[in-house]
């Protein structure tokens, strides 16, 4: 089932949210895969000059002993030192919130930076974890068994689907 | 030895003995990996958690520097605690048996076993023996396989080379006691490089080498006409029982890689060795240390290919825990077995 959440007007809504900050030159950092796409947008839309960052957290999540290895691991880009700068980490769906935990240890691996701040497209419920997205595009509430997934990147779209157990 | 064995049920890699059997698809996914960990040299701190809690042992019954050592460094960069042991030094000297050495430090908790050894098999056999959450890999086998050193070599050759499909190879040298060249023959083979080609004496070539999808060589001149690749081999003496060379100031004249040979491989053609290098004897100093060697940069491969195989082996298989803990209710259960314990 296709959603009818208007992508591009999140996107909007997250970029004048974020446009206050750009005075502190943060980094932006999205999360493979969807983060990547939306930071790729957001990081145009506000004319960053700072290059893009992403990150692939595969290598720090906390499941991997139970379903092993992303057979797709991208590689992580920072290209800039993160340390003592203001970081924007742009993820699709802050669900969980178990890839964000990841991604902070990732960034942190990187160097330290002065602060983070979390960017999502969605956010919906069903956190795990003491944490939560200071820039929404869009609040969400799904059933326990429903999963919002972002397809691209070309046409971006959301679709929900019913998972199992 | 059934290649079967390196696989669970599910039909993932739980073990690493020997490339033999690997699809094409699994040793591609082995190499994109490793390239996904090249990039953690530009990090401030070198590690990832992936590992964190698993201990590795280094078992090693037969010397070795490199591998033993980028086995280590692979296996700290993820994080797992990592022990080595060199046991020809210790227990085999005082009768212990190689699966009692085995089931002792199983039952240390070891996750992985990393084995070294002179007999062939010796990988395959340990193997079969361990229970379902302990992993081994292969770091070579008597004349049988070494294949790590394989996957760092074809990931060498995808770096400068590219794409496998267009390459003439050549592997020179001691092919008959050489793990390495096994390995070797098998991946490239499996990943379909143009030709591949084997050049050594004739008592130095393995009867039969031809039904491993190589073409044999014996002349020089011939075997290196033209290759994009010259993977060189270390002439294992100490594995050579009565006369298989004439002489080693003749068998450089005919067989060491000097620059002049070099000349009739392909202008931009890359020099290989997986060490230790015998110089003035396989290989002339001015090619080892030559603008078209890529020896060195095999040994920093080699760190990340042996990181993208241990975090691929040890990934999602049977949980540990569950197994301990049904082991110790079993003891519970039945006390007479629990030992000394009330």
């Amino acid at each position: 089932m296709t959603s009818a959440i208007d992508i591009e007007a999140a996107m909007t809504r997250m970029a004048e949210q974020l446009r206050p900050l750009l005075k502190r030159r943060p980094l932006m950092i999205g999360v493979h895969t969807g983060g990547a796409w939306i930071a790729e947008r957001l990081h145009q839309q506000l004319d960053l000059k700072e290059p893009l960052g992403t990150l692939d957290i595969s290598f720090y999540r906390d499941d991997f002993t139970r379903i092993g290895m992303n057979p797709q691991v991208r590689t992580s880009h920072l290209p800039v030192n993160v340390e003592d700068r203001h970081i924007i980490l742009v993820d699709d769906v802050l669900h969980t919130g178990r890839t964000i935990r990841a991604a902070l240890n990732e960034i942190f691996d990187y160097g330290r930076p002065a602060s983070v701040m979390l960017a999502c497209l969605i956010e919906r419920d069903g956190r795990e974890l003491p944490i939560e997205a200071q820039v929404v595009g869009e609040h969400m509430k799904l059933g326990k068994k429903e999963h919002i997934k972002l397809l691209g990147p070309d046409k971006l779209e959301l679709r929900v689907q019913e998972v199992n157990g | 030895m059934k290649p079967g064995l390196q696989f669970d049920d599910a039909g993932r890699l739980r073990h690493l003995l020997t490339i033999e059997g690997l699809s094409r698809q699994t040793i591609i996914e082995i190499l994109d990996t490793a390239e996904s960990f090249i990039s953690m040299g530009e990090r401030e701190i070198k590690k990832i958690p992936l590992l964190r809690g698993k201990t590795v042992v280094n078992l090693f019954f037969e010397s070795s520097t490199r591998t033993r050592t980028t086995f280590e460094i692979a296996a700290k960069r993820l994080s797992a605690d990592v022990i080595n042991l060199n046991v020809d030094a210790s227990s085999t000297s005082k009768g212990e048996t190689l699966l009692d050495t085995i089931r002792n430090l199983e039952a240390m908790h070891t996750d992985l076993f990393i084995v070294r050894h002179a007999e062939s098999g010796a990988a395959h056999m340990i193997a079969r023996h361990v229970p379902p959450h302990v992993h081994i890999i292969n770091a070579g086998d008597g004349r049988h396989a070494h294949p790590t050193q394989g996957l760092l070599d074809m990931f060498t050759i995808r770096r400068y080379k590219g794409a496998f499909e267009k390459l003439k190879v050549a592997i020179v040298g001691d092919i008959l006691h050489s793990r390495v060249a096994r390995s070797q023959i098998h991946a490239l083979v499996t990943l379909g490089v143009a030709e591949l080609r084997v050049v050594a004496p004739k008592t130095l070539l393995p009867t039969a080498v031809e039904m491993l999808g190589v073409r044999a060589f014996t002349r020089m001149e011939e075997g290196l006409d033209g290759v994009d690749v010259v993977m060189m081999l270390r002439l294992q003496r100490e594995r050579m029982q009565g006369a298989h060379i004439p002489s080693e100031h003749e068998f450089f004249n005919l067989y060491g890689l000097t620059p002049a040979k070099l000349a009739l491989a392909a202008k931009d053609a890359i020099v290989m060795h997986p060490g230790p290098m015998n110089r003035g004897l396989e290989i002339d100093s001015a090619v080892a240390d030559g603008p078209q060697s890529v020896i060195l940069p095999q040994v920093t491969y080699g760190i990340a290919v042996r990181m993208a195989v241990m975090a691929l082996i040890m990934g999602g298989a049977s949980e540990p825990p569950k197994y301990r803990d049904a082991q110790m209710s079993r003891a519970a259960k039945n006390p007479q077995r629990a030992g000394g314990r009330r």
